[in-house]
């Protein structure tokens, strides 16, 4: 308890440099916690993909659609429990900086196929019943002030042409980590405008959805998927959700990579910040530490001020960072919006800060502690006065 | 040269002698010094800068080891002891009273005095007993709440002196301990170190330039060049 109160007094000794020590602590875990999160919503998509979902696309690119007779063949496929299909749309609203994710969904199939996607029995009977009825997510629904009833116009940017939809239900996510920035409606209403307008691209879909009787037999479903359409005009590609979705990350891996190395260089920078701070705390006290040597204190008990006083400015510094990590994720979230649909601070990052915290602190006290313990006790009295 | 003395001794220093490296050179402090310390003994240690007086006192307090020759306190060959032990016998058998004090200064007069305690198996509520009984000695029981920068110097090294006698030592060793303070606070703190040798019967070896503070003393040693050069009574 003594020892305690010593310490955490020595730690304010000089205050002005104690506390702008913290600060550059609490900055630096902020700005660690902020990139990491950056990384986790990178991810999001990934992370909340289900393992029992596989998705089909041509096996060319996916700017290529195929047939929609492909739907029943699917379905046939041994290990297939339910088949959906969809569109990615790229509607804007209003203008491009207006933009969210879009699709032209079949709906009773592919809402049996997300349950993660909540919506209210009567709104989901509605959208199902209007064809020119979509549903949207929470967020988007906040982002717009849209509500039930409401009429969206979208412009078509692969589909062209303006499109009328009337919001029929707002879903919400079953897990926070569902995306509830989201656009669905029906692939019917697409599927009849390109049938009037552009023919040759009617009747087809962007990815086939495929529900799996047993996760575990993702790869043989897989195979047998593509194996089906081989030498076809429209040869498939089929892997899981997860998969899919990591094929675009990967795209971007380059940037996520570069903000992972920025992360870590902020802890080392602050790293070495503390080290020079308690190398001065330690040149500055060596006469106190031998005169506590010199009274019989040992020399884990000089250790032991030194590294507690290192870890008590980590510690405190990386406390306030992760406490301000959550409000200050909230605003950055919100801001980025439409980058970021899912902005949130995993506790895995709150993990990493902690633990950063302390080793910031026993790396930063290790080399003024070795000398503080090795300094002879007459050499370091000779230093007092 | 060994002083017979019909008292018993307390120290017991046998042609010890110590040298410095400077670069590749050994430069010699100490050479075969050879004296004994009586128990009560108040001792001066004369001599001018670099004559040996604080190594020889700190080889006395075990905080520095000798290169030859033996140092035996209280029956015990310090020079034998490990590190740890060495820790240990220094807590139970040494105070310190330094030049400049030397607190704690973020630790308040009681705190300061309560340190050396906290090596020993001493309840809370018995090393209160000790640190009040300390504070007494010394006069300073009204000011114990207070931090050394609120104490002048002469306090602060009474405070030091409380925590040097806090734990009951066998020696008490004072290097310059009036050397940085005022006449009057001089005269109080010698008086006081008289007072702790003749009232409680310390044992104090006290290194200083100062011939008013060597008057206090039964015993002054002189060194010159590292040698024990006179002594006088």
């Amino acid at each position: 308890m003594f020892l305690l109160k010593l310490l955490a007094r020595n730690a304010f000794r000089h205050r002005l440099r104690t506390l702008l020590t913290i600060l550059g602590i609490t900055v630096a875990i902020l700005a660690f916690g902020l990139l990491q999160t950056v990384v986790s919503a990178w991810y999001a998509g990934v992370n909340a993909s289900s393992a029992t979902r596989l998705i089909t696309r041509n096996a060319v690119s996916l700017v290529f659609s195929l047939p929609i007779a492909y739907q029943e063949r699917i379905r046939r496929i041994e290990g297939v429990s339910s088949v959906s299909y969809a569109n990615w749309f790229g509607g804007v609203y209003i203008t491009e900086k207006n933009f969210f994710p879009s699709f032209a969904i079949e709906p009773q199939s592919y809402l049996a196929l997300y349950p993660e996607f909540v919506i209210e029995p009567e709104q989901k009977r509605a959208f199902i019943s209007d064809r020119k009825g979509c549903v949207i997510g929470q967020k988007l629904a906040n982002r717009f002030g849209w509500k039930i009833g409401d009429s969206i116009p979208l412009k078509g940017t692969i589909f062209p042409g303006n499109w009328e939809f009337v919001v029929r239900g707002i879903y919400t996510g079953a897990e926070k980590s569902t995306d509830e920035s989201q656009f669905f409606f029906h692939w019917a209403y697409l599927n009849e405008t390109l049938k009037k307008t552009i023919p040759r691209r009617a009747d087809q879909a962007g990815i086939y959805l495929i529900g799996l009787k047993n996760p575990q037999s993702a790869a043989e479903v897989s195979l047998a998927v593509d194996t089906v359409f081989k030498n076809s005009l429209a040869e498939t590609l089929t892997e899981t959700e997860k998969a899919f979705q990591l094929s675009f990350v990967s795209m971007t891996e380059a940037i996520v990579v570069a903000i992972r190395i920025v992360s870590f260089v902020v802890i080392i920078i602050i790293m070495v910040v503390v080290a020079n701070t308690m190398a001065m705390t330690a040149r500055e006290r060596i006469g106190e530490y031998a005169i506590f040597k010199a009274m019989g204190f040992r020399w884990y008990h000089v250790a032991g001020m030194i590294f507690g006083e290192s870890l008590f400015i980590s510690v405190t510094g990386g406390i306030v960072g992760i406490l301000l990590t959550f409000p200050v994720a909230r605003k950055f979230g919100d801001v980025m919006d439409q980058f970021f649909p899912i902005f949130q601070v995993e506790s895995s990052t709150l993990y990493m800060d902690l633990s950063f915290c302390l080793i910031v602190g026993l790396v930063a006290g290790m080399f003024p502690a070795w000398r503080a313990v090795n300094i002879k006790v007459a050499d370091g009295l000779r230093r007092v006065g | 040269m060994r002083d017979s003395n019909e008292k018993e001794s307390i120290v017991s220093i046998n042609a010890v002698s110590k040298s410095y490296q400077r670069g590749n050179q050994p430069v010699p402090v100490l050479e075969e010094i050879t004296f004994d310390i009586a128990r009560g003994e108040f001792l001066a240690l004369m001599g001018p800068s670099g004559s040996g007086k604080s190594t020889l006192l700190n080889l006395i307090a075990g905080i520095d080891s000798a290169d030859s020759g033996s140092i035996i306190i209280d029956g015990v060959d310090i020079a034998s002891l490990g590190e740890a032990e060495l820790a240990g016998w220094r807590a139970a058998h040494v105070g310190f009273i330094f030049q400049f004090y030397n607190l704690i200064p973020v630790l308040t007069a009681y705190e300061n005095v309560e340190l050396p305690l906290l090596l020993t198996s001493l309840s809370r509520r018995e090393r209160h007993e000790h640190v009040e009984t300390a504070l007494a000695v010394v006069a300073l029981s009204d000011r114990k709440e207070h931090y050394p920068s609120q104490l002048s110097g002469g306090q602060q090294q009474r405070v030091a002196i409380a925590r040097a006698i806090v734990t009951d030592p066998t020696i008490l060793v004072a290097d310059e301990p009036t050397g940085d303070l005022d006449r009057v606070s001089a005269g109080d703190i010698l008086a006081l170190m008289s007072r702790l040798n003749e009232d409680f019967g310390k044992t104090i070896i006290m290194v200083t330039h100062d011939p008013r503070a060597a008057e206090k003393a039964h015993v002054i040693r002189h060194l010159e060049k590292g040698v024990l050069s006179d002594v006088s009574a």
